[in-house]
């Protein structure tokens, strides 16, 4: 087989975070009964004027801004028309052209594997709406659900021809970008509720030539492991394809994700036919530099920064930074309990053990927990000080999360202080010996591993209060002189 | 400016209008008779002016976001010619 270089374009659909739709104020919320959450605006009734919702422009920008887009400071929406039934209106309203979208001509980040970064061109951010749902009825007819229907949609199309090369890449693009859109608050990321879609188009060229061949673009890809999937299945399919000397034909492919293999859905309409033009409904919007760079100043720190930062400032590697930065809250936690003062690294190893253990049980998100920043900082304090053991640390935290009491407090209130006392030890050491003269004797024949066993009887012997280190020493000295 | 009779066949299949052959030719004469106004309008001199999408000057209505009540659904469903389960019922669509 000759080599082919495959090119992939991504078009992400993310539904913003709004309270409201897009034109009209009813409720935005996923699930719940079909067709009630519907007004005469989102129906297309006759004589009703769609008005849209301030929260969900501004997203769009700052998503724009965030991706270092240029900002169109004069914006107007658009009619896509089409004849299915999942709009009532006949057509979508969305946003046409290449300096009209909200914004266009920006770049994404991504992280790669050899510890660089990879820039992905981003060809436009623009602001439409979604659409209801069909369903099959078993009577062969279609059942319609308009609850979706004008639910403010952002579309995010990459650079064209397509900075993306491989299946690897393509889903490393949408990783990084959900978690931009999670920073920014705009998207709740929800790809298995369809909240964050994605439709990347796919060709794959020989490798030398110049011209990009024709691509199919593949939908019903719900998460990142099936973009993955998808995309190279779609690579190979096309090369095999060409192999055999056949032409690859411009069409929309679905992903089985059981069968993992792309089927045809349709024959791609072409741009045409949509026949877009302005919706005399909307007036345009115009942006002053105070107001973009007001949104720009409000930008959170973006999730690769952040990365880079924690192995700069805390010593983290790569992929115990994204351990907190899959989760905005879980980093946000995290550099909370910096802040106050804490070991960066040890502080990290408590969220990762215990603590992430104990969410992931309850199932109760980082910010509803009794456990705070400032309790995880005193904890990894306590033991690093060597007041408790990290057996100890374990019976502090279980009543932490119970009580939301201090670490120190629970230690004091316990009476369970860690044993340093050298007459304290070295007496439990010579009873623990005592009632042990088997032990001693092997040790004393040569099978030194039986002091393990020794030092768990101390530990149990003191409640797990000893501190272990000096007991290693005081234990080594006893027996010496036994 | 004309528009021919493949652009007819087209326009009719996008608007999912089955036509014959005799509508086809009926429509090409309407069509070709409206396209003719867009001559006398061509004819204006517009060169100092710019082109716009809107026919009013205002700009950035917008609304907040605060959701309000939405119809009760038997209200919601009370046009459509079938409805069942709460859905409004249509009968089967290929998207081609």
């Amino acid at each position: 087989m000759q080599s082919y270089i495959p090119s992939i374009g991504m078009e992400v659909h993310a539904e913003l975070a709004t309270r409201s739709k897009m034109f009209c104020r009813c409720s935005v919320a996923f699930g719940g009964q079909p067709n009630t959450r519907t007004c005469p605006i989102c129906l297309g009734l006759p004589g009703t004027l769609p008005v849209p919702n301030r929260a969900a422009v501004e997203m769009v920008v700052r998503t724009a801004l965030a991706l270092n887009c240029t900002i169109a400071m004069r914006s107007i929406f658009h009619r896509k028309n089409y004849f299915y039934p999942d709009l009532p209106k006949g057509y979508q309203v969305s946003q046409y052209g290449d300096t009209n979208p909200l914004g266009y001509g920006g770049y994404i980040e991504i992280p790669t594997s050899d510890g660089g970064v990879k820039r992905v061109g981003i060809r436009r951010v623009h602001l439409e709406e979604d659409t209801g749902k069909l369903m099959h009825l078993p009577t062969g007819e279609s059942g319609i659900d308009y609850n979706r229907a004008g639910v403010p949609l952002m579309e995010i199309v990459s650079e064209f021809p397509p900075d993306i090369q491989n299946a690897e890449e393509a889903k490393d693009y949408l990783v990084q970008l959900r978690q931009i859109l999670l920073y920014l608050g705009v998207c709740d990321g929800k790809m298995e509720e369809g909240s964050l879609r994605c439709e990347p188009n796919i060709s794959v060229r020989l490798k030398g030539a110049e011209k990009l061949g024709t691509k199919t673009e593949l939908k019903n890809l719900n998460s990142f492991k099936s973009v993955q999937l998808g995309v190279g299945y779609e690579t190979s399919r096309q090369a095999a394809v060409l192999e055999k000397g056949e032409k690859v034909l411009q069409e929309t492919r679905g992903w089985n994700e059981q069968k993992e293999e792309s089927y045809l859905m349709r024959i791609k309409e072409t741009e045409n036919d949509y026949r877009y033009f302005p919706d005399p409904d909307l007036i345009p919007m115009v942006f002053d530099d105070a107001y973009i760079e007001g949104l720009r100043k409000s930008l959170p720190e973006l999730p690769l920064s952040k990365s880079q930062r924690y192995e700069k400032d805390y010593g983290l590697d790569r992929k115990e930074s994204w351990e907190f930065l899959v989760d905005p809250e879980w980093s946000r936690f995290y550099e909370e309990a910096v802040k106050l003062g804490g070991d960066p690294r040890l502080i990290r190893n408590e969220m990762v053990s215990e603590f992430a253990k104990h969410l992931n049980e309850t199932g109760i998100p980082a910010r509803e927990s009794r456990v705070t920043p400032a309790h995880i900082v005193e904890l990894t304090k306590l033991k690093k000080e060597g007041q408790i053991t990290s057996k100890m640390g374990k019976d502090v935290f279980v009543a932490m999360v119970k009580d939301g009491r201090m670490p120190a407090q629970i230690v004091k209130e316990s009476g369970a202080v860690q044993i340093s006392d050298e007459s304290q030890l070295t007496s439990i050491i010579e009873e623990v010996l005592k009632t042990h003269p088997d032990a001693v004797a092997k040790y004393k024949g040569g099978q030194v591993n039986v002091k393990g066993f020794l030092v768990g009887q101390i530990m149990r012997q003191s409640k797990g209060q000893a501190n272990p280190e000096m007991v290693q020493d005081l234990l080594q000295k006893a027996l010496e002189q036994a | 400016m004309s528009i021919s009779l493949e652009e007819v066949r087209h326009v009719a299949q996008l608007a999912r209008l089955e036509l014959d052959e005799d509508e086809v030719l009926a429509f090409q004469g309407e069509l070709n008779a409206l396209l003719g106004h867009f001559l006398d309008i061509q004819g204006i001199d517009v060169s100092d002016i710019d082109a716009q999408s809107h026919a009013v000057t205002m700009q950035n209505v917008w609304a907040e976001d605060f959701p309000w009540e939405s119809l009760p659904r038997e209200l919601a469903l009370k046009n459509a010619k079938v409805s069942r389960a709460g859905l409004f019922v249509v009968p089967a669509i290929i998207e081609d």
